[in-house]
Order: structure tokens, then sequence, then C-alpha cells
């Protein structure tokens, strides 16, 4: 009985889905390749992984909340511009702590002006992050004059290129690095998963994203909760900027606008309910991984890179959509325990 | 000690110059089941939110205990012990019921952490307090709403409450589930916890409340016990209306068959069933909720596809494939849920009026004509009195009651030889279900042709000709309801 119970609970949930599909992904690229899990690949995901990662940790945070944040991708770029740029202009040849206390600075700054309009005038996350990110963006460009910095602070590069270990295929020779800023990716994970599990706080996002008038009415700070979460978030992109600026070893002012959609697409693959409430942060690792692997690997099985956003997009829509299913079935179920309900 | 436990004295409250609740009083004894009824917007819920500190009264005070406030918070009247059930219950459907029963203590302990093991005690410790049983992990979600409201009562307890305000708790209910919140609601009583339920369904306020409390337009009409009210006093506090409780007779009836139906199914739902309909006949169909009542009115409106039998419409055979086969064969239908299935909420009333007979409304080249459509909005809205300042305004704007009467119009807009009508009344406040069967009967008399589905005993037996009765998926009875009375329908129902 438990372990059909716990089979029941375990195919029911999004993530076991999901993994399925990525697991046969995998299998599918390594039967046709022989190259997917080889060292070299696995770390070179992994590396891959960091800034999509970290950004879809942010987003997941809002989309639980019940919003949308599409104004990530530019506060990243305006937070680690500002950061290069001011660090360059000061001769800084110091580590990399105070480029990332900087860069955190400036997010959650940038978080703050989103979550003042979001949380104190409760105005929806969507439309506010849209202007905000044109405002970021303008002032990117217009206020700092932003050109690209081909050159980055010695301790930035170094925080960028240093390696944590280095992975060698021995079959082809090929060597790849394991960069240290998949500690950042690791550290705002484990520091978000304690945040949105283990505090109030974290449950009061949940909760709002449940039903905002419940959340209040049960005590929650509906406003303040929102307007702190808005500057976690903006401090969590901001450092993926920073990851990005540094792995990169140059800063690229529009290299990273455009990315919302994808991280968007992942975190909802990942099984997070679009209305917000729901979802778990192991899923959209998961929707964010199997994005970065049809992203980085189909060049692997022979497809030409130009078909990459036909599959990603495909993706989106199955699994989107299987999980639209999956609601609606759970609603029809209900209703028919209803009426057996009302029979007895 | 007083001798009430709750004094709302004299309060007053307006909203931008509307005034909302006028020099309104309430006493509520400890432990005493007191109703508050009275029609939509009568100002029920205005003073749930004062009492519970949501607004803050223009005039009056509140006292409580003994004690007199002329201003509460929502905090203070937690601390006070007063507790508010919502109508949607205020749970989470996205978290578990551990974490819904448990939040609000937490929070009011300031925690900053979740520590799981103290949140199940206090889950635990709340359910234990009526003895529901529930697993913890489940999502709220998943739970029915009877469980939801048990979950929302449990959470309530946890603050030793005095007095707990009941909004309108029986409206998604089965008549089970009703039973089981009174039992509930007694266990409640015994332990010294006073009651405010909030209704407008009388049998309800009979059944559980021992005083009651009567507001129409914001004011307060009457107060008293129970025991001294009865069905036509009750009718009349709510509505200041007088209502004669006549059965339909219809005053004339054509001897063909307008519609009959003949040995039809629909698999998993009814069986073999049959039935003719003369015009000025207003043909009742109840049963339980599984009887097959609701899938045999949609397969006359082409909603269910049925397997074998016939219908005949003027003694020819039709198919009934859509609405719009049954639209244009002349038979409509009024929606159980006509929020969702009946009614375009955010468009204008005036669209909904017009809504089933726009291809009659053209100009040659199809274009709408404005003139003709305003001509029937106006005829309408007058001939219903649907009470709108402008039939351009929202259909969300409208009580249900007058929705409806737009669902009605909408349907008699069309020149219709049979109306089936699911739960007409459903949701309904009193004046407004007196009206609506007024224009049933009148209809009939007109030489409509009417089926009324639904398990509201009183209105079948008063509303119709003759009665069906089914039972899971096939007729059981054939009742003249001038003979029949309710525990007469029921036996043959259960």
């Amino acid at each position: 009985m438990n372990t059909k119970k716990a089979i029941r609970k375990l195919t029911g949930r999004n993530e076991f889905y999901i993994s399925l599909v990525f697991l046969a992904l995998c299998l599918l690229i390594e039967i046709r390749s022989g190259q997917f899990f080889t060292p070299n690949n696995i770390v070179d995901l992994l590396s891959a992984l960091v800034v999509p990662g970290i950004f879809a940790i942010s987003e997941f945070m809002v989309i639980v909340s019940g919003g949308f944040d599409v104004s990530f991708p530019a506060l990243a770029s305006l937070s680690s511009y500002a950061t290069t740029k001011l660090l360059l202009d000061a001769d800084y040849t110091g580590g990399v702590w105070l480029p990332i206390l900087i860069a955190l600075g400036i997010g959650a700054l940038l978080g703050a002006f989103n979550g003042v309009f979001i949380g104190y005038f409760e105005l929806p996350a969507m439309i506010v992050t849209l202007g905000s990110a044109s405002v970021f963006k303008g002032f990117m460009q217009g206020t700092l004059n932003s050109k690209q910095l081909a050159v980055i602070p010695e301790g930035m590069r170094e925080f960028g290129t240093s390696a944590l270990f280095i992975a060698k295929n021995n079959e082809s020779g090929l060597t790849s690095r394991m960069p240290t800023t998949f500690l950042a990716l690791v550290i705002v994970l484990v520091f978000s998963y304690i945040l949105l599990n283990r505090t109030m706080f974290g449950r009061g996002i949940y909760a709002i994203g449940g039903n905002p008038v419940s959340a209040h009415r049960a005590g929650f700070n509906v406003k303040r909760t929102r307007f702190f979460m808005f500057v976690f978030v903006g401090m969590i992109s901001a450092l993926a900027g920073l990851c990005r600026v540094c792995m990169m070893q140059q800063m690229h002012p529009t290299n990273m606008l455009g990315m919302e959609m994808n991280i968007i697409a992942g975190v909802v693959l990942g099984g997070t309910a679009i209305v917000g409430g729901s979802g778990t942060l192991f899923g959209c690792m998961l929707g964010t991984a199997l994005i970065v692997v049809v992203e980085n690997s189909m060049i692997l099985i022979g497809i030409p890179t130009v078909w990459k956003d036909v599959f990603v997009g495909a993706l989106i829509v199955l699994g989107t959509g299987l999980s639209a299913m999956q609601v609606t079935r759970a609603r029809k179920a209900g209703l028919r325990n209803l009426k057996k309900e009302a029979v007895k | 000690m007083s001798e009430y436990l709750l004094k709302a004295v004299e309060i007053s409250k307006s909203f931008a110059g509307v005034k909302a609740l006028t020099n309104v009083s309430l006493q509520i004894k400890p432990g005493e089941i007191h109703c508050l009824a009275g029609e939509n917007g009568c100002g029920k819920s205005t003073l749930i939110k004062v009492i519970c500190g949501v607004y803050q009264p223009d005039s009056g005070y509140i006292e409580f205990n003994g004690k007199k406030y002329s201003r509460v918070t929502p905090l203070e009247a937690i601390a006070m012990g007063i507790q508010v059930i919502y109508q949607d219950f205020s749970v989470f459907p996205n978290l578990t019921v551990m974490e819904n029963l448990a939040f609000n203590t937490e929070l009011a302990a300031g925690r900053k952490f979740v520590n799981k093991r103290h949140m199940r005690k206090i889950a635990e410790e709340a359910l234990a307090k009526i003895n529901f049983s529930i697993e913890l992990d489940r999502l709220v979600g998943s739970l029915t709403v009877a469980e939801k409201q048990m979950v929302a009562i449990c959470r309530a307890l946890m603050f030793d409450a005095k007095l707990i305000i009941m909004d309108e708790p029986t409206t998604a209910l089965t008549k089970k589930e009703v039973q089981a919140l009174f039992e509930i609601i007694l266990k409640l009583k015994a332990q010294g916890i006073s009651i405010l339920f909030v209704s407008h369904k009388l049998n309800e306020v009979f059944e559980i409340s021992e005083r009651f409390t009567i507001f129409r337009s914001g004011r307060l009409i009457v107060s008293g016990n129970t025991a001294d009210l009865d069905d036509r006093k009750f009718s009349y506090y709510m509505t200041g209306r007088e209502f004669d409780d006549v059965k339909f007779k219809p005053s004339f009836q054509s001897d063909k068959n307008v519609l009959e139906v003949k040995n039809l199914s629909v698999p998993g739902a009814f069986e073999n069933v049959s039935f003719s309909l003369k015009r000025g006949e207003i043909l009742g169909v109840t049963g339980l909720l599984d009887s097959g009542r609701t899938e045999l009115a949609l397969s006359l409106f082409g909603l269910r596809k049925t397997s074998g039998g016939q219908i005949l419409k003027d003694g020819k055979p039709i198919t009934i494939a859509s609405p719009r086969d049954a639209i244009a064969n002349g038979i409509g239908y009024v929606p159980e849920d006509r929020l969702s299935e009946g009614l375009f909420l955010p468009q204008p009333i005036s669209d909904n009026i017009v809504i089933a007979e726009i291809d009659h409304l053209t100009k040659k080249a199809g274009v709408l004509d404005r003139k003709k459509r305003q001509a029937e909005v106006d005829k309408w809205v007058k001939e219903m009195a649907i009470a709108t300042p402008n039939p351009e305004n929202a259909c969300s704007t409208l009580s249900g009651g007058n929705q409806q009467r737009i669902v009605l119009a909408k349907w008699l807009a069309c020149n219709l030889d049979v109306l089936v009508l699911n739960g007409p009344t459903v949701g309904v406040d009193i004046g407004s279900k007196h009206d609506i069967h007024a224009i049933l009967q009148r209809l009939a008399d007109q030489g409509m042709a009417i089926i009324i589905i639904s398990d509201d005993m009183p209105e079948v037996l008063q509303n119709c000709s003759r009665l069906l009765v089914m039972k899971a998926g096939k007729i059981v009875a054939q009742l003249d309801p001038a003979q029949a009375d309710e525990a007469l329908v029921l036996a043959h129902m259960m």
C-alpha cells in the first residue's frame, strides 16, 4: 500500500516526467554520438548551466509568488556593467570579493526599484518589469554610455577563468575546466532552498502565490514579502550577470538581453505553475538543464544549430502542454470524486 | 459578565457617500447560534467586516465581553476571540493541510523559521478540536469544498475563538455536507462558542439558529427568536414584500405534444427516458445530483451525445447534435451555472440579452442594425424589470437574481417553444426567486412549454404541473404536485 502510494505520488509529479524526458534525451544523444557521457561534455554542460541556472532561480521565486520578471537580463547587464566600469576607472587590482559586493549592492538597489512598485503599489510584476527592463537598459546605454569593455579587472578575470578541476576525455584528449563560478550556482541554490523551504518568509512567497488575500488574512506581510523578494531576486540576477562577465572575460552590454524567454521556459518546463504557488527548485533546475542540453548538445547528434530554436520551442509546447493536461485531468477527477461523495 | 458576548451598537458606515449601514445593531449571547439574514447587498458583509476590524465604522461602537471599543483592528479582533470563516475559506490551495492549519499560529507567534515538527503538532491539535481527521500532507487544492471548510474551521479554533462568524457557509455544499456542518456547529456551541451564521436560506435559518437578525438595504429590520418566525414573515422581512404561495395551475394546455422524448439514453448517465410535454405545461424533473437530471437537460440542448432513443418536436422526429440544432428547433436552455455557462459576465447587459437572436437583428448585408438592437434591449430590460442604471454596464455588476433574468430574457427574445431550466433559482435571493417563478408561470400561460430541473423541493412542488422523479438514470415516478409533498418526493428520490 505504501509503495503504491509512493509510486502514485512520484508519477503525479511533474518533475518525474521531466526527469524521464531529460534522461531519454541524454541517452539518445549518447547512442547517436557516444560523446554525451564523457567527462569533458558533462563538465561543459555544467559550466554552461551556471548563468542560466542562477537566473532561473531568481525567476523561479518570482513565478512562485504569482508574477513574471522580464527585467533580470537588463538588471544583470546594468549592474555588471556599472561594476566593471567603476572598477576599471579606479584601476582596481584586488580580488573578486569587491566586484561581487558592488554588483550585489547595485542588484539589490535595482531589485528594490521593482519591489517598490510591485510590492507597495501592488502593480502587476510583468508590467512593472517590462518597464523597468527598458529603464535599466536605457540607463546603461544612455547615462553610462555603455560600450563593449574588452578588458575586465584582473580579479574578475581570474575568478572567471580559474577552475575547480579539469576533466579530461581519455579518448579524444579534450579537456574541459569546471569553472569556479559553478560554486556561485551551488551557493545560490542552497541559499534559495533554505529561504524558500525553511523560513516563514519563503513559505510566505508560496502562500502569496497561492492566494494573496488569504496570505494577508493569515498574517503575512504581503507587501513587505514581495518587496524583499524582489531585492533578493535583484541580487541573485546581478550575481549571475557578474559571473557571465567574468566567464566571458569581457563586458558586452547587450549580450545578456533577450535571455528571459528561455529562462522562463526552463522554469515552467520544470513544473512551476505559471499561476504561481507551486513548483520546486529541483524541477526548476531540471527544466533549465533540459534547455541547456538542447542548446548545447544538438550539434552532437548532427542537428545543425539553426534547428536549436525549433527544438527548444517544441520542448516548451510539449512540456507545458503536458502539465496543463495534468491539471485538467486532476480537476476532472476531483469533480468525479465530488459526485461520488454526493451520492453517498 | 454581561448578558451579551457581542454588541454592535448603532453602527453606520458609508462608502463614497453611499450608505451601506445605517444605525444597525446586533447582539449575540454567549454560546448561541445567531443567524444574520438578508438579501444580497443588504449590508451583512459590511457589518461582519466592521466586527472583525477590516472596516472602521463611521459611527457607533462595539462591545465585546462587556468592554467597549469604538474601533477594532483585525489583530485586536483575533486577540479578542473573533474569527471569520470567509466564503472562500481563505485557504492556500497550493499548500498542505498542515501548513494551512499552522501558518496563522506560527505567524502570530512571530516565528521566522519553519519547524515542521512544531507545525505538525499545531495541525494535529487543530484537527482534534472537532475530531476531524484528514491526511496532513495532502494539498488543500485536492480537498472537497466541505473538507476545505473543515480545515478553515479547525484553523479558526486555534485562537481560543469565542465568536465564529461564518459567511454563507453552505453555498457550495451538498445536503449531506450541510448536515455534517450543522453537527460541527452544534459541537462548537456545546463548547460555549457563539456562532454568527450568515445566510439567506430560510430552511437553514430555521434549522440551526436560536435567534436571528434580518437586515434590508443597510437597516436593521427585525431581531428575535427563531421560534417566533415563519416562512411568510421571513420572506416579508427579507424583501419587504408579501408573496402568496399559490401552486401553479396551467390556465390552458394544448392536447398535442410539443416535445416528445422516447427511450432516450446517454451512456453512463441515464437510459430509456421517455416523457412528453405540452404547451402551457411546466414539467418538473427532480432527483439527486447523480440521478442523470443534469445530463438529461444537456442532451435536450445538444450538449450530450445520446445513444438510441428519439426526440420528436410537434410530432416530427428531430436530431439535436449541437446547441445550434436545439435553438433552430425552438429549444432553449438555462444552465445550472449561469456565471460560467449562461452569461458573458464582463460584457454589457445589452449584448448578453441579444446574443442568441443576433442573427435576426441585422440589416441586409449582415451588418448589425443598431436601432433594432436598442429596441430589443430596452424592451427586455423593461419587461424583466432588470435593475440597472445602464444596460451597457457589465453583466457582472448585477445581483444573482438580475443575472438570471438576463439569461431568461436572452431566450425569450428568441421566441422559443420549449425552455429547459436547470436549477433556475440557485443562489438567487428570495425576492428574485419569486419574480422568476412568476415569470415562468406567465410564460407557460402564454403557451410556452417549460421544463424545470431542480432539487429545490418547494420550487418544483409549487411551480410544476407535473413532476418526474429520477433516480440512478431512470424515471422512477410521475407525480401530481397538487397531491404530493416533500416527503413523498424524497422517498422516491432516495
